[in-house]
């Protein structure tokens, strides 16, 4: 209720809105603390309780093997993080264009969302082949996978921004003669951008399982099929690998979904802090 | 500008017609402050969406220059800082961001707001932002203002301020202004002529003259009893 209180507030001094923030070490000792104790706990649940190594490794053994991982880990884990973050900005590009194509004619609105809706529940290997035989073996097939279970938050959160702009805004700008696309790209677009890295940062976090469903169900020809691939390859027979690329893809998820809270933040300042990302 | 016989309704959500205006006739001279008072729901937003061209009247007939609105919200653009905000107007007629920012930034500094271009909406008083809002009405450059309760979300102390405010902007830049409101001291104090409105459906039941020039003191004698004159109108006209 901040701008309540600035339209009440008495005299001509600018408050500062900006919160104070919190000491880093009260932001980063809590979840180091979390994730340092469920990790002992692991490690002594391996120990104790005799539990089949191919079927749990124990954290030191995980470590060890992100430790010794060399080319394998990290060549695959470059394949996969080019594809998320390409992935990523593809769904973004066709999230948010389609989220203003829809605002701007609600015919397509009314006709396209059902489908869009219906995307998401396409289980991706039925079409994994059909994309192998239009692309090919190469990185394109599944930057698509990854965009179709991406685009779908950022169309929404588009759209609910486009379609949030107020009536009264827009007479406004109907009353100091703006065109539709003048009103559009002064009130209604800048409303509209911070949203959809809103919903880039909520399809971010299916991206990176995106990227393992769609190394799984197009193959590749490269030498290093990506982390994905290694990870279905490894979880058999050597869990320790499995278990280091997978931490490694949580760590980049991670990093990720903050780089985006911290865009968003640069470029849309007045809308506070991006939900998820306080701490 | 004026107005003759506006009718108009509306259709409220549940789907059944709701008259806002019955016959109303208005004429505002130019140079002149007309102030329409009126209980709340009397359908004087309408009346101003009319004059503006945001609505098509039902019936009547109306003669306006151009005319731009000031809503009652201050509407100001988040993501613009304050003389981004006031010189809206000017980009939209095709100023590039710096010319239209250098254009306004005399009036700008002018109407007290000297300091304050880089403040974000939200880091401004309320006060200020309506200024901000002003202006921007102002510099649209259209001949007729139409100001909807334009101090109505303000504490009794900023609203005083700004009343004060309003009249000394209008002495340096003066022009057709339409003023509505449900403060009758705010009219009285700052119009020409006054109409007072019935509640719903609108209907002028009296225009009221003011001739001692402004500025005014709103212990003035004929604000005194514009004021009560107005207030015996309104508490007639709701059956009391």
């Amino acid at each position: 209720m901040s701008s309540r209180a600035a339209r009440l507030s008495v005299g001509a001094r600018a408050r500062t809105t900006r919160r104070r923030e919190r000491p880093l070490a009260s932001r980063v000792l809590p979840p180091l603390a979390l994730v340092l104790a469920l990790l002992g706990a692991w490690e002594l649940y391996v120990v104790l309780s005799g539990v089949q190594r191919e079927l749990l490794p124990a954290p030191h053994e995980v470590a060890s093997a992100i430790w010794h991982g060399g080319a394998p880990l990290w060549r695959n884990f470059a394949v996969t993080a080019e594809e998320v973050l390409l992935g990523l900005g593809l769904a973004l590009t066709v999230g948010f264009g389609l989220g203003v194509a829809m605002h701007l004619w609600p015919a397509l609105r009314r006709a396209a969302y059902p489908l869009a809706v219906g995307s998401q529940a396409v289980p991706i290997p039925v079409i994994g082949v059909l994309l192998v035989f239009w692309w090919g073996f190469g990185i394109f097939p599944k930057l698509v996978v990854i965009a179709l279970i991406c685009f779908f938050p950022v169309l929404v959160t588009t759209v609910d921004a486009l379609s949030g702009v107020e009536e009264d805004q827009l007479k406004l700008m109907r009353t100091l003669d703006a065109s539709r696309w003048q009103a559009f790209r002064l009130a209604e677009l800048p409303a509209a951008l911070p949203a959809a890295l809103s919903g880039a940062r909520v399809a971010l976090a299916v991206g990176v399982i995106g990227a393992f469903i769609a190394e799984v169900a197009t193959p590749t020809t490269g030498t290093y099929p990506g982390l994905g691939r290694q990870i279905m390859t490894d979880v058999n027979l050597q869990a320790a690998q499995a278990y280091a690329g997978t931490v490694v893809l949580v760590a980049f998820a991670l990093v990720c979904f903050h780089s985006l809270a911290l865009v968003e933040r640069r470029l849309a300042p007045w809308r506070g802090r991006p939900t998820g990302a306080r701490q | 500008m004026r107005a003759e016989r506006l009718s108009h309704s509306y259709r409220d959500p549940r789907g059944g017609s709701v008259q806002a205006l019955d016959a109303v006739s208005l004429e505002v001279r130019t140079g002149e402050l007309l102030a329409v008072v009126g209980p709340s729901g009397c359908g004087k937003t309408t009346l101003l969406e009319l004059i503006c061209g945001l609505q098509e009247p039902d019936s009547g007939t109306l003669q306006a220059a151009p005319a731009v609105l000031m809503p009652q919200r201050d509407l100001l653009l988040p993501w613009l800082d304050a003389l981004d905000n006031a010189s809206l107007a000017l980009r939209i007629a095709g100023a590039s961001r710096p010319q239209a920012r250098r254009s306004a930034h005399a009036m700008f500094a002018e109407l007290g707001l000297d300091g304050f271009e880089k403040a974000a909406p939200a880091e401004l008083s309320g006060g200020m932002r309506q200024r901000v809002a002003f202006l921007r009405t102002l510099l649209s450059g259209k001949p007729l203002l139409c100001l909807d309760e334009p101090f109505g979300a303000l504490d009794a102390i900023t609203r005083a301020e700004m009343q004060e405010w309003l009249a000394g902007a209008l002495l340096r830049e003066p022009r057709t202004v339409l003023l509505v409101t449900h403060d009758v001291e705010e009219a009285a104090l700052l119009a020409d002529a006054v109409v007072v409105l019935s509640p719903r459906p609108g209907r002028v039941l009296e225009r009221l003259v003011l001739d001692r020039p402004r500025p005014r003191r709103r212990s003035d004698e004929q604000v005194l009893a514009l004021r009560s004159r107005a207030l015996e109108v309104l508490a007639g006209g709701s059956g009391r």
